[in-house]
């Protein structure tokens, strides 16, 4: 994963609140096995409104999407995550996150920028009235920013997830390095636990 | 449905999958909750998953639940108690008599929608009720293994006095049978009620919400729920797929018929559901009344197949999300009980068992 600091440029408003998984990308896209392409079904239901947000051409090329509260509640389906970031966004704005989305977001270097409902409120208009205007994400610092319009709003975000964004690291490589810990781990499990194997039944 | 069902399900257990209703397990005190597809990777590669310490809360069900209010009923009325985003960070432990007094299959219903609250997991402390459902299943353990087994699922219980996070408290005798009125789950209502006003909401931003899921349901603010006429109905998913889910409905149903023009399916959960049901008869029950029986798996409760809504139709649905377009682009689903469902499809519009009269 490439290592993620600073992103900006101009955002989109999504003002609505509870915007679930199953809005961000309907289930009949769950049937492809790529990653890649799931852009072209982001939000596909709204999609079809031409005065939906996303197809205000004031807003194309935008990289960063501000929403209302609670986003990304529901399935747990990554593919939304992935559509985000196919669409071209690379950081979301919410006052409040789904965990499992939340969690699936810095996996693909998607930067989830929990701030709070005052911040929030005020980013959401501030970009309603401007769409040119310019946001900076700052992962390091922890900030989401409107310098034109004098917004510095802090964001939750916690340390490894931060670590991971700005190193850029490979989980399962991070993880690999404590095998002999797991393995130990593994040689304690009871014995009464289910094996993926069936136990043998007795043959007639 | 097939872990629990087969044994592999265990108290103690740690038990992650690509499905955030994978907190149905925790209905056994295992520690369950979905991941996306990259942590299934990482699970895959290595066994393990990096998390960090989870917030806890209670959820306290005390008292008694009166007839004809059943698990979904309580958990439909925990979700729209705590909202959709009120468990985020925390992981549930349901507790109290009526949570007590649940079966394994209604302790799984209120396991299953934790998420529904934003909870990735939820949790009851394994009992003699959950040790009666494992003894004899397939993995369960046995012999020797299954007296260590219990033994050691006997300390899996929250120390008396236990300190948590968050704590809610319910009163069974207050949660009457319950309907969903907008496009999230929380969004309930008890079936005597009437669809709420915006103007009843706390926040600009629910005002909102509220607005826009009336205009999405094609529903009034002010209507009695019982007046809400259905096309469909639709029994089965992870949270109202098992078997006590279809002896409910098949016993609203006994010599009833769904109303004419209605369109009524159920679905198994699970292939070993569909056999059980067989046996007892209720796959008769249902086609009499004029249910289609189908194959087991997920069908109406997300869309993926062709069991879709049409755009306006208006569903009774057992399953546990409410979302625009979730059965179905510009379907409109409420969220009901099995026993709900089966009444519904029975009058035509939202009712109770007892509502049909005799």
């Amino acid at each position: 994963m490439k290592p993620v600091r600073i992103v900006s440029g101009r955002a989109v408003p999504l003002d609505r609140s509870d915007v679930d998984t199953d809005q961000i990308i309907p289930s009949e896209w769950l049937k492809r096995i790529e990653r890649t392409g799931f852009g072209a079904g982001l939000f596909a239901e709204w999609r079809d409104d031409p005065g939906f947000v996303l197809n205000d051409p004031d807003h194309a090329g935008a990289t960063i999407l501000v929403a209302g509260p609670n986003f990304g509640t529901g399935s747990s389906r990554e593919h939304a995550v992935w559509a985000l970031v196919d669409h071209g966004f690379s950081a979301v704005v919410s006052p409040r996150f789904g965990d499992i989305f939340r969690n699936n977001s810095t996996r693909s270097g998607l930067v989830p920028a929990e701030v709070s409902d005052a911040d929030g409120r005020a980013l959401l208009e501030a970009v309603s009235a401007d769409p040119s205007l310019e946001v900076v994400v700052d992962v390091e610092r922890r900030l989401v920013e409107a310098p034109g319009v004098g917004i510095s709003a802090p964001f939750r975000l916690d340390d490894d997830a931060r670590d991971r964004l700005l190193r850029g690291l490979d989980d399962i490589g991070v993880t690999s390095q404590h095998l002999a810990d797991i393995d130990a781990y593994e040689g304690r499990r009871p014995t009464w636990l289910p094996t993926l194997r069936p136990r043998r039944q007795a043959s007639a | 449905m097939i872990g629990p069902e087969q044994g592999l399900t265990q108290p103690g257990m740690t038990i992650v999958c690509g499905d955030s209703h994978t907190s149905t397990h925790g209905a056994f005190g295992a520690l369950a909750f979905g991941i996306g597809t990259s942590e299934v990777e990482h699970v895959l590669a290595t066994q393990t998953l990096p998390q960090r310490r989870p917030r806890t809360m209670a959820v306290t069900v005390g008292g008694d639940l009166a007839p004809g209010v059943s698990a979904k009923d309580v958990v439909l009325a925990v979700v729209g108690r705590l909202g959709t985003t009120g468990g985020v960070g925390h992981i549930v432990e349901y507790r109290g008599s009526a949570i007590r007094s649940l079966s394994m299959e209604g302790r799984m219903t209120v396991c299953n929608m934790s998420i529904e609250a934003g909870a990735r997991a939820g949790m009851i402390a394994p009992d003699e009720v959950t040790f009666a459902y494992l003894e004899g299943r397939r993995y369960a353990p046995k012999g020797a293994d299954w007296e260590r087994a219990v033994e050691d699922w006997r300390a899996l219980t929250t120390d008396e006095g236990a300190r948590f996070d968050a704590e809610v408290k319910l009163e069974a005798g207050s949660i009457r049978p319950h309907v969903s009125w907008g496009t999230n789950p929380a969004q309930v209502v008890a079936i005597d009620g009437r669809v709420p006003s915006p103007d009843d909401m706390a926040s600009p931003a629910e005002r909102e919400a509220a607005a826009r899921a009336l205009a999405y349901m094609g529903l009034e603010a002010g209507t009695p729920i019982t007046s809400i006429e259905v096309d469909t109905v639709f029994i089965g998913s992870c949270t109202n797929s098992r078997i006590e889910d279809l002896r409910a409905a098949a016993d609203v149903l006994r010599g009833r018929r769904v109303r004419k023009g209605l369109r009524a399916l159920v679905v198994p959960g699970s292939r070993r559901v569909k056999l059980q049901a067989e046996a007892e008869g209720l796959d008769q029950v249902f086609r009499e009344a004029g249910f289609e029986w189908r194959e087991s798996g997920c069908s109406m409760c997300l869309g993926m197949n062709p069991d879709q809504l049409s755009p306006g139709e208006r569903c009774a649905s057992t399953s546990n999300r409410n979302f625009e377009g979730r059965q179905g682009r510009g379907g409109r689903t409420h969220l009901v009980s099995p026993a709900v469902a089966a009444a519904t499809s029975v009058a035509g519009r939202f009712a109770t068992p007892a509502g049909l009269g005799a």
